[in-house]
């Protein structure tokens, strides 16, 4: 079976995910980063499902409906934010500076 | 007419009360009634007196043996603790609530008079309604507490009446000056009742004084400790040294007031607390001990002080305290009917002397007024030869100052007498009390020197009032004029209360005060001596008095007086007993500026300004603020930052969990 491979790159891409939104400063990009985040969680749970039953291929589907819930309103942020400011630098976006 | 039930005794303090709420109210809503305020203040008063006089007929008609005690609902409930609201009607407590309410109705009928034209009219009546409820309530409370509401309520009323006219400042300060001395008392008064419930476990007086004796080792420390405490209660509220000086001063207040308050009622409920608590002092030789000799140093103390005051009122309010000396060396003898006699006959004379006064200044007063000038209607050198014009009080503070003075046949002279006697005869057991009578005779003879020396310089010689002012001087309102004469009489037949046997009398209050006295009087019993001794001691007396009165007569010269705006200022030793012995300079050097230094340097302008000010109020803001400094640094408005705390945050929990 394929169990260790895909939980390797399962971990791989999650980094790739983090790593993505701590350092990059588009919120676009970061916003893609949680995507890959959300489906290196995902490959985890179908890889894993294998050997612990179908519940975790089950698990997948919520998670992904609410990842497309997520996009909808993260992108309408996105949208409204840039309308307002012109930019998606989260730099730029500090109002609520303490 | 029914019996009505004894139970209503409530009645008896409620009137008064009525009263005071009524004037109250008129003097919010409608000042300028003076009818209305007259009809409620004397009306409740007299009704006052007549339940009280029905009362006292009833009782004394079921030859009770044993306080009838009525509980009206509880009042404190905590843990051991039960005080019921309860009045107790005794022998003692009827002749007191007769005296209050009797002395007090005749009282209120003068300040009609003297207080007419008086913006305050209203206030003053409902001060002075609510005062004599208090009283009532000190003298008929059943317990220790119940006692204290009143003994607080007439130091309020005292205050607020000293301070009447609290316009100005003096009249203001003698306020304070006389409620905080009177707290000072009060503390030790309930000190002596923590201590009195710590051993005891009850606070009724019935309870405290069946359980006493078993509880209390006789002549131990504790009960020692009570009675002087007791006793500083005494001191304050009854003006003894140390805590007298309030007194002189609270003639500040209206004379009717001093009448009434200072002289007739509200001094003498230490003299009161004292025969109450007959049982604890006969328990204790020190504390009763104390009592009669602080009595007598007061009574010389304060009579050498009268020898030089020239304000009228002054004078008798130092006579007041040695008054009340001698009622302290009665009860502390333990002779507590020869005590509450002497209370009795005072509370006629004294106030006789004082509404008397009241009717000069008022007199004097009007003369200035109609002049417009601003002599002192109260100093003595402006008066002389009052007698031309005010007649009749003349002779009545005449009757009185005889009486005072102890002159048979009037009243003073049989109380005054039988307290010397008492004190005489313990000496033969207890030589202290050898002291104590010669101090009372010496006080006996000042008295009588210096009230006669009030009265020439008052009433007669030649007038010194002034050319314009004297054809305004005239007698009082027959509304001031009827209570002196009622008083009058009093003074004249009061010593027919309690004629000892010694003259053919049956000591009609002695024997009626027997039930309350006689467990005290069985724990110490009182000496006895040979008639002859008694005579002796009774020509003694007499004759002081008249040494006195003689000697005032013979060395003082009202002619020579001058004016008081001329007087040369005293010298030598008549400096010393003009200024009071400087013993308020002294309270002032050793206690008021010591504790004002205090309260401004440290207290003020350090345990305030900088403790509690700076380091807690400011301290707290400051590190507040400091707190808020560092949070608001993490807020940096970035998300990126936020992230990372974030992810931060979860491998610390991950590491945590893991390991």
């Amino acid at each position: 079976m394929l169990l260790a491979p895909a939980l390797l790159v399962s971990a791989v891409l999650f980094t790739f995910g983090v790593a993505g939104v701590l350092l990059r400063r588009n919120a676009i990009v970061i916003f893609m980063c949680v995507e890959i985040m959300l489906n290196a969680v995902n490959l985890t749970f179908v890889a894993l499902a294998q050997q612990l039953g179908v519940a975790g291929q089950i698990f997948v589907f919520f998670v992904m409906a609410v990842a497309a819930a997520e996009a909808a309103v993260g992108l309408a942020i996105l949208l409204a934010i840039f309308r307002h400011r012109q930019t998606l630098n989260l730099q730029n976006i500090n109002l609520l500076k303490g | 007419m029914p019996a009505l039930p004894l139970s209503m005794i409530w009645v008896v303090p409620a009137l008064p009360l009525l009263g005071f709420l009524l004037n109250g109210a008129l003097a919010l809503a409608r000042p300028g009634a003076k009818r209305a305020v007259s009809i409620v203040g004397v009306g409740t008063l007299v009704l006052a007196f007549a339940a009280a006089a029905l009362a006292v007929v009833e009782f004394g008609a079921q030859h009770a043996t044993a306080p009838l005690v009525y509980r009206y609902w509880d009042w404190i409930l905590a843990g051991e603790l039960q005080v019921p609201f309860a009045l107790q009607l005794d022998q003692l407590s009827a002749v007191m609530i007769l005296i209050v309410t009797g002395v007090g109705a005749l009282i209120h009928v003068f300040s009609v008079g003297y207080m007419h034209d008086d913006p305050g009219y209203a206030r003053y009546f409902a001060y002075l309604n609510l005062f004599v409820f208090f009283m009532l309530t000190l003298v008929l409370g059943a317990s220790f507490p119940v006692m204290f509401v009143g003994w607080e309520g007439v130091g309020l009323c005292s205050y607020l009446l000293i301070g009447f006219w609290f316009n100005e400042k003096i009249n203001a300060d003698a306020g304070k000056k006389a409620f905080i001395v009177n707290r000072i008392g009060d503390f030790g008064f309930l000190i002596a009742m923590f201590l009195i419930f710590w051993r005891v476990g009850s606070l009724d007086f019935a309870t405290v004084f069946a359980k006493a004796p078993a509880a209390f080792a006789p002549a131990g420390a504790l009960i020692t400790a009570i009675t002087l405490f007791l006793f500083l209660g005494c001191t304050g509220k009854s003006a003894q040294i140390p805590l007298y000086t309030w007194l002189p001063d609270a003639m500040q207040g209206p004379t009717p007031v001093s009448a009434l308050i200072h002289a007739a009622t509200m001094v003498t409920a230490g003299v009161y607390l004292v025969a109450r608590c007959g049982v604890l002092f006969a328990l204790s030789p020190i504390g009763s001990a104390t009592v009669a000799g602080v009595g007598a140093l007061t009574a010389l103390f304060a009579a050498t002080i009268a020898l030089k005051q020239w304000d009228i009122k002054r004078v008798l309010a130092y006579s007041t305290v040695s008054q009340l000396g001698y009622m302290f060396v009665g009860v502390g003898t333990g002779a507590y009917a020869a005590g509450i006699f002497h209370l009795a006959t005072h509370a006629f004379f004294k106030a006789l002397l004082f509404l008397g006064s009241g009717s000069v200044i008022h007199a004097m007063h009007r003369a200035y007024h109609a002049t417009h000038s601003h002599e002192d209607a109260q100093d003595m050198r402006n008066m002389g030869g009052l007698a031309r014009y005010l007649p009749w009080t003349s002779s009545l503070m005449w009757i009185a100052t005889l009486a005072i003075a102890g002159v048979p046949p009037f009243a003073g002279f049989f109380s005054k007498d039988e307290i010397l006697g008492v004190a005489f005869a313990e000496a033969t057991v207890r030589p202290a009390w050898y002291v104590f009578w010669a101090l009372g005779l010496a006080a006996a003879l000042l008295t009588a020197f210096y009230m006669t020396r009030l009265m020439l310089y008052t009433f007669h010689g030649p007038n010194r009032t002034g050319e314009r002012e004297r054809e305004h001087l005239h007698e009082a309102p027959w509304s001031m004029t009827g209570p002196l004469l009622v008083l009058g009489a009093l003074t004249v037949a009061g010593g027919a209360l309690n004629v000892p046997p010694l003259f053919g009398g049956g000591a009609f209050l002695e024997r009626w005060l027997e039930p309350v006295t006689g467990v005290a009087t069985r724990l110490s019993p009182l000496v006895e001596v040979p008639h002859a001794t008694e005579w002796a001691l009774v020509v003694g007396a007499v004759l002081v008095a008249t040494l006195g009165i003689a000697g005032a007569l013979r060395l003082l010269r009202p002619e020579t007086l001058v004016p008081a705006r001329l007087a040369p200022p005293e010298s030598g030793f008549g400096r010393i007993l003009w200024k009071k012995w400087y013993v308020d300079e002294l309270y002032d050097a050793v206690f008021v500026r010591p504790i004002m230094w205090v309260s401004r340097e440290v207290l003020w302008k350090i345990v305030d300004v900088r403790i509690v000010d700076g380091l807690l109020v400011d301290g707290t803001a400051v590190v507040t603020r400091a707190l808020g400094w560092i949070g608001s640094r993490l807020q940096t408005g970035e998300v990126g930052v936020y992230v990372v705390g974030f992810v931060v945050g979860v491998i610390v929990v991950l590491v945590a969990a893991l390991r």
